[in-house]
């Protein structure tokens, strides 16, 4: 793509979110809706002026959740799906196990953390694991998996190690795979942290949500709503450049 | 050419079992291969002459007969000998050209200056100056084939292994790259065992023809190509070549 039509893309990527505040203005303006059904963009920007809501605070403990979460689920995802690499054996006894586990509606255990962990960071921060731990094994899993069978004999002619095979070709080949699973676990971690804070908290951004929802407060929750979808892209984002930078462009799985 | 053959092999054969049954995959092999020779190894799709090949790399064993490569004055490492080629390419993506060719001195655990210096050789050798830096992707189907033969020979190796290298790649261009293998093997001098299921690329570029039959698998010729080198396209039209042609045609029951 050439300089011009990548700006372009970019031009054409504000103009749509531009042009989608804009009918969220003009919706709100002309229809006469009330503040407590929707509230204009104006308004929504007014309450993150007000010092009541402590959204700093709230979103350093959302954050905190996601990030912790997320990272948490790419350590034992990947370290996981390495051991299975190495063991026909324990992958042949973990894996169905893991794959009957993955059935299992996350948001349904929040309950039994609650229960386990009282509730705090730290149970949503496990919910948030749970919910992304198992996209990354199961794309590492597989990226691993997925050497062409020529090119294991070409390591062989050439009497090369596990280890060799390991670090020169399986790693590095599934490292688009991880980068995928990273991909849909960035989305899953928001989505996990913010239905354990709806579950039981007493701090965050969905707690807060919680909170101002009991006096119609509509301005605030769309701003909180706003926060946790930037703390997302913040996230997807940070995992895009990692890529950019450590997979080459031909080898990104989409 | 006289003397001891760089390769020899004597009624050698392979059986693939699955559960119980046996399905033979070769059936008496029997040709030698001379230091220097390209041996076309032509036949249809299931003849075995795939499996051959991984034998001749070490990669299978073979079940009888008698297998035997090097000699007193070209001896044979298993391990450091062979170079390979594909029918695809299968540079790692992640690499850049030059990375990509030295992956078997990587493996081998050469001297790696020494062997940059080659691969850059190498790489001239076979028309890729200027790409080294270059991501496969970045490379045409071609070109990556070239690439590919540039680390078969990283290595140094005394015996390369062809599996329907060019099988992938247009007709114009296999022609192409049939000249230019004809090049890369003179200037580097090694045994080349090449597979394909082309009569004709096997007898332009073959000093030796040795054809399979499928279903049982068998060996059913094995005949020196007496054409000059170097061989041009010309030669195509020459009338020995036609001679060549069909013999092979026929023995393959399409004639």
């Amino acid at each position: 793509m050439d300089r011009t039509e990548t700006l372009q893309r970019y031009a054409f990527a504000v103009l749509a979110h531009l042009a989608l505040l804009l009918a969220w203005y003009l919706f709100v303006k002309l229809g006469n809706v009330p503040k407590f059904v929707m509230p204009s963009p104006g308004e929504t920007l007014d309450a993150l002026l007000s010092p009541n809501y402590g959204w700093w605070g709230n979103v350093a403990v959302t954050g905190t959740e996601i990030f912790a979460g997320y990272f948490l689920a790419l350590v034992i995802g990947v370290a996981l799906a390495l051991a299975f690499t190495w063991s026909k054996v324990l992958e042949a006894f973990f894996m169905p196990l893991l794959v009957s586990l993955n059935m299992i509606p996350k948001v349904a255990l929040g309950p039994l953390i609650i229960v386990w962990f009282k509730y705090g960071v730290f149970p949503n921060t496990l919910m948030a694991f749970s919910i992304c731990v198992f996209p990354i094994l199961l794309t590492t899993a597989r990226g691993l998996r997925e050497v062409e069978p020529e090119l294991l004999d070409l390591v062989r002619s050439l009497k090369g190690s596990r280890w060799q095979l390991f670090t020169k070709i399986q790693l590095p080949g599934a490292l688009p795979y991880i980068f995928s699973g990273m991909k849909v676990a960035a989305i899953l971690a928001v989505a996990g942290a913010v239905v354990g804070e709806f579950l039981g908290s007493d701090r965050g951004l969905g707690y807060l949500m919680l909170q101002v929802q009991v006096t119609l407060d509509t301005p605030a929750m769309f701003m909180a709503v706003i926060l946790i979808t930037l703390l997302g892209m913040l996230l997807y984002g940070a995992v895009l450049l990692l890529e950019r930078w450590l997979v080459v462009k031909d080898a990104r799985l989409d | 050419m006289t003397g001891e053959p760089f390769i020899h092999l004597a009624g050698v054969t392979k059986i693939y079992r699955r559960g119980r049954s046996e399905h033979p995959a070769i059936s008496d092999a029997t040709f030698d291969v001379m230091a220097g020779e390209l041996v076309s190894l032509v036949g249809p799709s299931g003849c075995g002459k795939s499996t051959l090949l991984k034998i001749l790399a070490g990669l299978h064993r073979h079940d009888g007969g008698e297998l035997r490569i090097g000699t007193g004055a070209h001896s044979f490492d298993p391990a450091r000998d062979v170079g390979m080629v594909f029918q695809a390419p299968l540079l790692l993506k992640w690499r850049r050209i030059l990375e990509n060719v030295l992956l078997p001195a990587e493996i081998l655990g050469l001297p790696m200056a020494a062997a940059r210096e080659r691969a850059r050789d190498l790489l001239a050798l076979v028309g890729l100056t200027g790409n080294e830096d270059k991501y496969p992707y970045e490379l045409s189907g071609g070109m990556q084939q070239r690439a590919a033969i540039a680390r078969a020979l990283v290595h140094d190796p005394k015996l390369v292994l062809m599996d329907e290298p060019f099988g992938a790649l247009d007709a114009l261009t296999r022609e192409k790259m049939n000249l230019e293998l004809l090049r890369i093997w003179k200037e580097a001098g090694k045994t080349i065992v090449f597979v394909t299921h082309g009569i004709s690329e096997a007898v332009f570029l073959g000093t030796r023809v040795v054809v399979l039959t499928a279903g049982p698998a068998r060996m059913a010729d094995n005949f020196r190509i007496e054409l000059p080198y170097p061989r041009t396209l010309d030669i195509k039209t020459h009338e020995r070549f036609g001679e060549y042609t069909r013999r092979v045609y026929k023995l393959l029951g399409m004639e």
